[in-house]
């Protein structure tokens, strides 16, 4: 397995990830690209629970939005109107948007594939409207406005710079407890769902309930993206949190490689970069390049890009090394 | 309200749920003959409504050759899809398919509003008089007889049909299952930009159309099961009167602004009551 193709060297790959990522944001190295920073690890917080779900359950998600909504509206909810610790309101907003996601998953994941995406399709759709439409609670269109930096102590996030070493905190956080649930006896029983759900049946693996913990872990990861992004930006409005994320983790997911943990880092920083940086240029032909990227990613590379660029390296290297051993 | 206005909203919401049955029935179509959900019909919809507003109000042609024309564009997009993206994944999971069709429908929807512009197009003038409504349910009326002969009379519809029940068995009196499968995308593409076509002069033409009308277009072929053509238009017309009452009748959690997640739970209400049964045939068999 090519997962397990590694050893010092990947751990070399995650030091220099890491390194970079502590010195990307100083002023005297690339610090202007702090912001974007900040979304990618946001993003990719989201994306990597839709790969687990996606890439190792085999099971589509068309609703990711949804909960990351959730989270980014409890946090302003809870902390504008009712005054809570921002903390407190962002542990509130995971539990109970998992609480939600775990009251919803089991009836969703009775459905399979094209049912299925129409499901959390129809679940976004939903919630999208809510969003809108309860302005008592979320404002409505024009949303909630002044939500509080968060802080710890006397030190208050208040900065970009300061903001983008507590993103990646999360979402570093995120990927490692990821790659351990892969890497465990859980990450098996998923896969072998993925593989063929009736084998995993029986071989004693309660495949229903494996897609529903999944989900709302994917759910969780969302939720406190969307809290991040709360007290990041520090108002929500639904535009945000429509069918069009959705449509982006997807992409995001897509171009990271489904079954990757650390390609959902590659795939929301592709998507963002390509986005805001160079897209932006030529005026708004991001939607038109996401909708290309999903269709000849799918042809051409099932198994998403990244996994096609790994794959690609292996080969080469493969034939790399038989060369030297002829010579 | 007053019997008059009773059977007015009756009389739109049946319009309204004629062309949700159109592009329901483009879902049923593909899905039969391919076992693929096409998640861009609703821009088959949406490249009816918007090629019918350009050629007749930029290029000036008369109405109805505006319309015919609409529809024979669309039809060609909906060709070119299966051609491009559909048909060189032929090995692809479900998964996949929906990412495959997700990805055409943002690309579409993107090149029309690049294109054309993000703003709402004026809508078309009605196709004669007032009443709107009866040329779309008239119009679908024939359509539905038109595809109902198709289907039974010539060799095309009944190869399509051969090819829903068995597609196996249908390769083996040598029907060529990937023509029928573009087949399938262009007649979708026809019913959607039909759609698309007799609603312009109700609903102004906008690149963003699409979604929700492709939404309704769902509930509708959920209800028919993705299967039954009766059912998909059944389907589609209940959902266009319970949209027409709900508008009326304006009052708490059936307040209009709220039509679209009515939509959507019945779409959810559908699925886990055919999952159901599914589950409980399984068990049977």
């Amino acid at each position: 397995m090519l997962s397990r193709v590694r050893g010092k060297w990947s751990y070399l790959a995650i030091a220099a990830l890491l390194l970079f990522l502590v010195i990307i944001p100083f002023k005297w190295f690339l610090g202007q690209y702090t912001v974007i920073l900040i979304f990618i690890g946001i993003h990719t917080m989201v994306t990597v629970g839709l790969c687990l779900l996606m890439g190792y359950t085999g099971q589509i998600s068309l609703g990711q939005a949804a909960f990351y909504g959730l989270g980014a509206y409890f946090s302003a909810v809870l902390t504008k109107t009712h005054g809570f610790n921002p903390w407190l309101a962002m542990l509130v907003a995971a539990l109970a948007t998992g609480g939600f996601a775990y009251a919803i998953g089991f009836p969703i994941f009775r459905l399979r594939g094209n049912y299925l995406a129409l499901a959390t399709l129809g679940l976004g759709i939903i919630m999208a409207v809510l969003f809108r439409e309860l302005d008592q609670f979320t404002g409505g269109p024009t949303g909630i406005t002044g939500i509080p930096y968060l802080s710890i102590g006397g030190f208050t996030f208040d900065s970009p710079f300061r903001r983008y070493f507590l993103v990646w905190f999360f979402c570093l956080a995120v990927l490692l407890v990821s790659q351990n649930i892969v890497r465990s006896r859980t990450g098996r029983a998923l896969r072998a769902v993925h593989g063929s759900e009736s084998a995993a049946e029986s071989v004693g693996i309660n495949v229903a309930q494996f897609k529903v913990k999944v989900f709302v872990l994917s759910a969780v990861y969302a939720s406190l993206a969307g809290s991040l992004y709360a007290h990041h930006i520090t108002y929500v409005n639904p535009s945000p949190f429509g069918f069009l994320f959705s449509v982006m983790v997807v992409v995001m997911a897509v171009v990271g490689g489904l079954a990757s943990v650390w390609g959902a880092i590659f795939g929301a920083a592709t998507v963002r970069i390509l986005s805001d940086e160079i897209l932006l240029r030529f005026g708004e032909w991001d939607v038109i390049v996401y909708g290309l990227i999903l269709v000849l990613v799918m042809v051409f590379m099932p198994r998403g890009l990244f996994v096609a660029l790994k794959e690609a390296y292996e080969r080469w290297r493969l034939t790399h090394r038989q060369r030297g051993a002829e010579a | 309200m007053s019997p008059e206005q009773f059977v007015d909203n009756l009389i739109s919401g049946v319009a309204q749920g004629s062309v949700y049955a159109l592009v329901g029935l483009g879902f049923t179509i593909i899905y039969t003959v391919t076992r693929i959900i096409n998640f861009a019909q609703g821009e088959f919809v949406m490249l009816g409504g918007v090629f019918s507003f350009l050629l007749f109000s930029s290029v000036g042609l008369p109405l109805p050759l505006a319309l015919l024309l609409a529809v024979l564009a669309a039809t060609v997009v909906g060709a070119v899809l299966y051609l491009l993206a559909i048909r060189p994944a032929r090995q692809a999971s479900v998964i996949s398919l929906i990412i495959i069709t997700i990805g055409a429908s943002t690309f579409i929807r993107g090149v029309v509003g690049q294109i054309w512009g993000k703003d709402y197009m004026p809508p078309l003038p009605h196709f004669s008089g007032d009443n709107q409504w009866l040329w779309i349910i008239g119009i679908t009326l024939v359509v539905m007889v038109a595809l109902h002969l198709f289907f039974s009379r010539t060799m095309m519809g009944k190869a399509l049909k051969a090819c829903s029940i068995n597609r196996q068995a249908a390769s083996l009196v040598g029907i060529d299952a990937r023509s029928m499968a573009f087949t399938s995308f262009a007649l979708a593409a026809a019913l959607g930009a039909i759609g698309g076509a007799v609603i312009t002069p109700l609903t102004a033409p906008h690149f963003r159309m699409g979604l929700t009308l492709g939404l309704k277009g769902f509930v509708a072929a959920a209800v028919g099961d993705f299967r039954s053509q009766v059912g998909t238009v059944v389907g589609g017309v209940i959902l266009g009167i319970a949209e027409a009452m709900v508008v009326v009748l304006d009052w708490g959690p059936f307040a209009s602004a709220y039509k679209d997640v009515i939509a959507m739970l019945v779409l959810l209400l559908v699925l886990f009551f055919r999952s159901s049964r599914g589950a409980a045939q399984e068990a049977a068999s």
